[in-house]
Formats: C-alpha cells, sequence, structure tokens
C-alpha cells in the first residue's frame, strides 16, 4: 500500500470520526466551562464567608493537580462509591472542572482591573449587587478576559485528547489505533499534529473577530482618548 | 418629625471612619425645587454626606427620611429609594463599555424594566436635555471630561428622581469644561429640579443656589441664602473661608 492510499483510505478517514469526537468534547466542554468559570469568579469575588473560600480551594485543588488525575478519579475511581460515568461523559466533566477553574482566574483578574466607581454607580441608580454584576461587571470582565479565555480555549482543545485515556477514542486516540496497526507512527501523528494545528489557527482567527466585534473604544489596550482628562 | 413640605430629612448624621469622625451630627430638610450648596474646606464630610444620604456609606447614627419613608435601614428597598435618589461624581464613573445614550438607558431598562423604544426614547430626550443628543452613540472614552459628565447627569435624570445628589462634580474638569457643565446643572435648578450640590464654584453657589450650607469639621457650620450668607458679616467662618479661596 503506498503512502497516498494509506492517507486517503485509512489515515483520513479514522481521524475525521475521531475529529468528530474531539470537536464533540471542545463542544459540550467549552461553554460549560465558561459558565463555571463565571460562577467561580463571581463566586470567588462577591460570594462572602461561605461561598468565597468554597471557591477558591476549589481553584487551588483543580490548578494544584494534573488533570489526568482528575479524569483517571472521575472514570476508574467513582465506580467504587456507586457513580458511574461512561467514558465520554467522564472526561467532559473532568474538561468543565479543569477549563472552568483556569477561566475563573482570568475572569477575576478581570473584574479586579474594573473600577469600584463601577459598581458604586450602578449602586447609586438602583441596581442590585447581582443587576450591577451581571449588567455592568461581568461585561466589561468577560470583554478583558478574552485573551485569557481564549488561550485556555486552546489548552482545552490540545488536553481533550487526554479522553483516550479513558479509552474516548478521540482525535489522538484515532490515530494511535491507526499507527499501532500500520505501524506508521511518525506519518500518522505528524498529520494528527496537522489537524490539531489547524484547530488552534481556526480558534486563533475566531477570537481576532471576536475581539474586534466586541471591541469598545478605550476600554482595552490601554487606549485613552486625548480628550479625556 | 416635622414635615415643613419637606421632601427629603436627614436628621443627626454621623459616620466615622477608624478613630476619626467625619460626620458629628449633620441634620437639614430640603423642599421640593431647593438647590442646596454645600461648600467648605476638603476632608470636612461633604462628599461622605451625600453618600450617607443614599446609603452608599451607611451612616452610623441619624436618619434619612424621603417622603416620610425612612431610607436608613431600608435594606432590600434601598435599591427603590435610589431610583430616587440621582447621583453624580467627581469622576464621572460612565459605564465604559456602554456608549453614551445605552449608559442612560441601561438603569431604564434593568431596573426599571421599561420596554426597549420607550427606553431609548427617554434615554434620547434626556441627552437632548444635556445637549448630547448628537454624541449618543459616541463611548465614554470619546467623550471631553464636560460632556462625559453630562452624559451622567443625563443618566440620573432619566430615573426621573426627587433628587439629585452632585459630589464636586467639576473637580475634575478644566474651567471651559466646568462651565458647560454648570450651564446644564443651572438649568436643571430653574426647571425646579431638587439638587443637592457639593462643590467649590463659588459663582454656582451664588447664583443656583436657594441655601448655601457652610461645612467645617464634619458639622453644619452657618447656612443661609447666599445673599445674606456671602455679605451678612455675621457670618464670619464663611467669609473667612471664602477669603481663604480668593487668596
Amino acid at each position: 500500500m503506498d503512502q497516498i492510499t494509506f492517507l486517503t483510505e485509512i489515515l483520513l478517514p479514522a481521524l475525521m470520526s475521531g475529529l468528530v469526537v474531539t470537536l464533540q468534547l471542545i463542544a459540550v466542554s467549552a461553554p460549560f466551562g465558561l459558565l463555571l468559570g463565571i460562577g467561580v469568579a463571581v463566586g470567588r469575588q462577591y460570594g462572602g464567608g461561605i461561598l468565597s473560600p468554597v471557591c477558591k480551594v476549589f481553584v487551588y485543588l483543580i490548578k494544584g493537580t494534573p488533570l489526568l488525575l482528575l479524569l483517571i478519579i472521575l472514570y476508574f475511581g467513582l465506580p467504587s462509591v456507586g457513580i458511574t460515568f461512561s467514558a465520554f461523559t467522564a472526561s467532559v466533566i473532568g474538561f468543565i472542572l479543569c477549563n472552568g477553574a483556569y477561566n475563573s482566574e482570568y475572569i477575576r483578574g478581570a473584574i479586579l482591573s474594573i473600577k469600584d466607581g463601577q459598581m458604586v454607580a450602578a449602586q447609586a441608580l438602583g441596581m442590585t449587587r447581582l443587576q450591577a454584576i451581571r449588567n455592568i461587571i461581568l461585561p466589561q470582565a468577560l470583554i478583558r478576559a478574552i485573551p485569557g479565555l481564549s488561550n485556555e480555549f486552546i489548552y482545552l482543545i490540545k488536553y481533550s485528547s487526554l479522553a483516550y485515556m479513558l479509552t474516548v477514542i478521540e482525535l489522538s486516540g484515532a490515530g494511535k489505533l491507526v499507527a499501532t496497526k500500520y505501524f506508521a507512527y511518525t506519518e500518522t501523528f505528524m498529520v494528527v499534529g496537522l489537524v490539531y494545528l489547524a484547530l488552534v489557527t481556526i480558534t486563533t482567527v475566531a477570537v481576532n473577530l471576536l475581539e474586534k466585534h466586541v471591541s469598545v473604544p478605550g476600554m482595552i489596550r490601554g487606549e485613552t482618548s486625548a480628550m479625556q482628562l | 418629625m416635622s414635615t415643613n413640605n419637606y421632601i427629603l430629612n436627614v436628621e443627626d448624621i454621623h459616620k466615622s471612619f477608624g478613630n476619626k469622625e467625619v460626620l458629628c451630627g449633620v441634620s437639614f430638610g430640603v423642599r421640593k425645587g431647593d438647590t442646596k450648596v454645600f461648600i467648605g474646606p476638603s476632608g470636612t464630610g461633604k462628599s461622605t454626606l451625600l453618600r450617607c444620604i443614599n446609603q452608599l456609606t451607611p451612616p452610623d447614627r441619624g436618619r434619612v427620611w424621603l417622603h416620610g419613608e425612612e431610607v436608613t435601614g431600608s435594606g432590600p428597598r434601598i435599591n427603590h429609594f435610589r431610583q430616587k435618589i440621582g447621583m453624580v461624581f467627581q469622576n464621572f464613573f460612565l459605564f465604559d463599555h456602554l456608549s453614551a445614550i445605552e449608559n442612560v438607558e441601561i438603569a431604564l431598562l434593568k431596573v426599571k424594566k421599561m420596554k426597549k423604544e420607550e427606553a431609548r426614547e427617554k434615554a434620547l430626550s434626556e441627552l437632548r436635555q444635556v445637549g448630547l443628543e448628537d454624541w449618543a452613540d459616541h463611548y465614554p472614552a470619546e467623550l471631553s471630561g464636560g460632556q462625559a459628565q453630562r452624559v451622567s447627569i443625563a443618566r440620573a435624570l432619566a430615573m426621573d428622581p426627587d433628587v439629585i445628589l452632585f459630589d464636586e462634580p467639576t473637580s475634575a474638569l478644566d474651567p471651559e469644561l466646568t462651565r458647560e457643565v454648570l450651564e446644564v446643572m443651572r438649568k436643571l435648578a430653574q426647571q425646579g429640579m431638587t439638587m443637592l450640590v457639593v462643590t467649590h464654584e463659588m459663582s454656582f453657589a451664588c447664583s443656583a443656589a436657594t441655601e448655601i450650607l457652610f461645612m467645617e469639621n464634619g458639622v453644619i457650620a452657618e447656612q443661609g441664602a447666599p445673599e445674606t450668607l456671602l455679605s451678612d458679616p455675621q457670618y464670619t467662618r464663611t467669609r473667612n473661608f471664602l477669603g481663604q479661596l480668593t487668596d
């Protein structure tokens, strides 16, 4: 079998089905990871005496342990206490927790960078704290957190390959199966690498467009109008 | 409590920060259409007093009443009172991510739950009131300080407040921009808006105030109509303070 046939008949179809699984993992994990990140950041910043330390400990634990460990506990450990997830579900839960914890740090940093006056002005208009957070603080924080959040999204694309350790045949797993069967490691994983590179490139372009779309004059990149006193 | 047609009553407000007592028992009443101007040296609690009225800084002691309803200690109902007590800040505090008109609109939409078209129309008419309808779609960073402060006045006006608190509204502005903001405020005073103004702008105090209150060391030291307070020789402390300003 020549290289071209291997590529078109064997490798690409296998990687294509793996890519579909990878995209499914990301498509489920990323939105919930963002929501979790927002929740944890707000909880930590405004949650008060109970919620705030809980959020802090959660972030500490996720940041302090390898993701692989978390995935192994979710899939192989929890059944011993009667909780069983499918490999896909366990992976997604692990990714959401990891993505959420890191996202929360980017968002919290952005919240901290917002001047107190924004909250004060919102409250002076009769907004509750929650209304002020939702309508004033978070929109600004999320715009400022885009670079960090997109970085984390790119990490998610790449660490989604860890699902393979839980028997989910995603992009890397599909590559591994083909590589082993045909003893074609180099070719296979070079192509796999190109696919990841393509995903990250698409993300980068999309994030640039998003940043342009939501950019507010003078709000990011430290622009200050000459007229502003 | 006596009514005297007061819409806003401030009774014996005390406030300390650490060991420093900033307000040591301040009381006054405000009638509809009053423009009360607070003057006095820095650090005598003028700004703190305004913040105690809408509870952005809850006072340690004393009470605030709006239309006979107690504002102090009102719990979550404070948000109802804050809609009726507008505030304009020294540094504008416009919402950075919103255009001028969105700044005026946002509380109408989210707090008053107004319909979109209705809120837009109202916001536009308030921007017109401060002469900025052509700047509706500009963001805070694209506005001059004077324009930004006028947007923030429009934002306060949009809530149809019973009284507006102005906390040194022109202190961050150069004289030219100060003039355009004071012009708007003077117009509001003429239209009968009830206003409490902390300022160092004596020309505004003289021309627009129904009463000037001179604060010193956390109390109202002297108060009166501008003509009497500024000319009557019995008000020595106010005159000394003003003398220092012009030195």
